[in-house]
């Protein structure tokens, strides 16, 4: 019985020495470490988080990165395609151009060649009516210079009329 | 190391047997523990280191103060002073004769006694090691804890994080204060009373009976609406149990704390006086051939102390923070359970 019967002296004593350990300590020792490690904790969640972030960036650069490389690329092939076409398009129409004016200056070649030979022809008739006019006057002249070739020859111009 | 042990544990027993009273020449082992594990107006520490504590007396009202030494003579028998004698460890009035007055009305015994200072030499403790901890968070709170820090803070976090957080809820820094003082209270002291010599601090009734009762007040005051609506009217409970329900409640709060006042006062009284008996069986059997398995078992019980004194500080911890969220507990869906 005297094992479980508090005492009053023990009963005040701890009262008293221990409302007194729980405010001393509540107050200079349980506060500061709570909140040092709440702190703690926090800056160490903080940082990580901030890494965890920091990695999510990057990889969100990376990203951006590789998509402008890739747009770059797509750019560079594009206008390549776009120069390469824009060349052959250009050699084609020079080509094109080229034959054109090669028909049309053969055409044009054909058409002077065509007049100076219908001029030529013209000349060449021209000259040999005035030769044969020549000719014949030459040969008149000499065959009328008698008077008998000359009877001769109205003779047979009256003949041939006579003749039509 | 174990030649350490073993010295240490005969250490142990001397003190225990230099105060062991011994009647007729016969040992009473029984004796000897219910004057181990109780309290004293003096502090042995070995056979001639002893210290007088004081003693302080509140006679109807007259605060008496003096050393104990003056209840004790030259050949170390009780002798009255004063008109106060020791008696079966307490101090009564007495007469001139030295025989003791029935009339005990108006005499407190307020003394510094042997659990007293043992509590104050653990207060001291406490104070030296948390406010040098308290220090050293408060310099470089950011820093990696050192030295002592490092072993005490997974303790302080793991009270946090798996008593207080885990059974309170997200009130919990409220009763942090208390939850880590009455651990590292209730863990000091036990170890404290496992040195030998030590005193039987918390496996005092007294001792108990006060935490428990501060874990009941902050029950009680923290109760919010929820908690006294299940104590006054248990949600599913017809009305006409009322009756028999409400005293029943009633009851249920002061046995929480009962249980915590009687768990933690046995089983640190258990310990040591499972210890004592060890050492008493050499004196039983008066054989020295004994002490070495005495020895043996008293140093495995003295390790399981070890381990008790933690447990047992953890298990008043838990259930005080268990009975705090309790009553700090939302019961949103009370009706749904019950």
């Amino acid at each position: 019985m005297e094992l479980v019967t508090p005492g009053i002296g023990l009963l005040f004593w701890q009262t008293v020495t221990f409302l007194i350990v729980l405010f001393l300590l509540g107050k200079f020792a349980w506060k500061p470490i709570m909140s040092a490690l709440n702190e703690r904790e926090t800056s160490i969640e903080n940082a990580l988080s901030a890494a965890e972030k920091a990695k999510l960036e990057m990889q969100a650069l990376k990203a951006d990165n590789e998509k402008l490389l890739a747009e770059a690329r797509m750019e560079r092939d594009k206008i390549l395609k776009e120069a390469s076409e824009a060349a052959n398009s250009i050699v084609e129409t020079s080509k094109q151009k080229a034959n054109e004016e090669g028909a049309r200056m053969i055409a044009q070649a054909r058409e002077a060649i065509e007049n100076e030979k219908r001029a030529a022809i013209t000349e060449v008739k021209n000259m040999a009516a005035s030769l044969s006019l020549e000719i014949a006057e030459q040969i008149l002249k000499r065959e009328l210079s008698d008077k008998t070739a000359q009877q001769t020859l109205a003779q047979d111009y009256i003949r041939e009329v006579t003749l039509n | 190391m174990k030649r350490l042990f073993v010295l240490l544990f005969s250490f142990l027993t001397l003190t225990a047997f230099a105060e062991a009273p011994v009647e007729g020449g016969e040992f009473q082992p029984g004796d000897m523990i219910t004057h181990h594990i109780a309290d004293d107006y003096t502090w042995h520490f070995a056979d001639g280191a002893v210290l007088y504590l004081p003693v302080i007396l509140v006679d109807n009202g007259e605060f008496k103060v003096f050393s104990s030494h003056n209840f004790y003579d030259e050949n170390h028998e009780t002798v009255p002073y004063n008109g106060y004698a020791l008696a079966h460890g307490h101090i009564a009035r007495v007469d001139e004769a030295g025989e003791s007055l029935e009339a005990h009305g108006g005499l407190y015994d307020f003394s510094i006694t042997k659990n007293v200072a043992s509590m104050f030499i653990s207060v001291a403790l406490l104070f030296v090691v948390f406010f040098l901890i308290a220090g050293r968070y408060k310099n470089n709170p950011k820093a990696a804890p050192r030295g002592i820090q490092s072993f005490f803070e997974p303790i302080i976090i793991f009270i946090r994080d798996e008593i207080a957080k885990a059974n309170i809820g997200p009130k919990y820094e409220r009763y942090m204060p208390y939850l880590l003082t009455v651990f590292f209270f209730i863990w000091f002291n036990n170890l404290l009373g496992l040195m030998p010599g030590g005193a039987n601090l918390t496996g005092n009734i007294a001792v108990t009976l006060v935490l428990a009762l501060i874990t009941l007040l902050i029950t009680v005051f923290s109760g919010n609406k929820s908690y006294w609506k299940h104590i006054f009217a248990t949600p599913g409970v017809p009305t006409w149990l009322a009756p028999i329900m409400i005293p029943v409640e009633l009851i249920g709060i002061l046995t929480k704390p009962f249980s915590l006042m009687v768990r933690l006062f046995a089983n640190i009284t258990a310990g040591h006086i499972i210890i004592l008996s060890l050492f008493s069986l050499i004196f039983i059997f008066r054989s020295i051939a004994v002490g070495p398995l005495s020895v043996a078992f008293a140093t495995f019980m003295n390790f399981l102390e070890l381990f008790v004194a933690l447990l047992q500080a953890y298990i008043f911890t838990l259930l005080s923070a268990m009975y705090f969220g309790g009553a700090v507990e939302e019961h949103d869906h009370a009706d749904e359970h019950h």
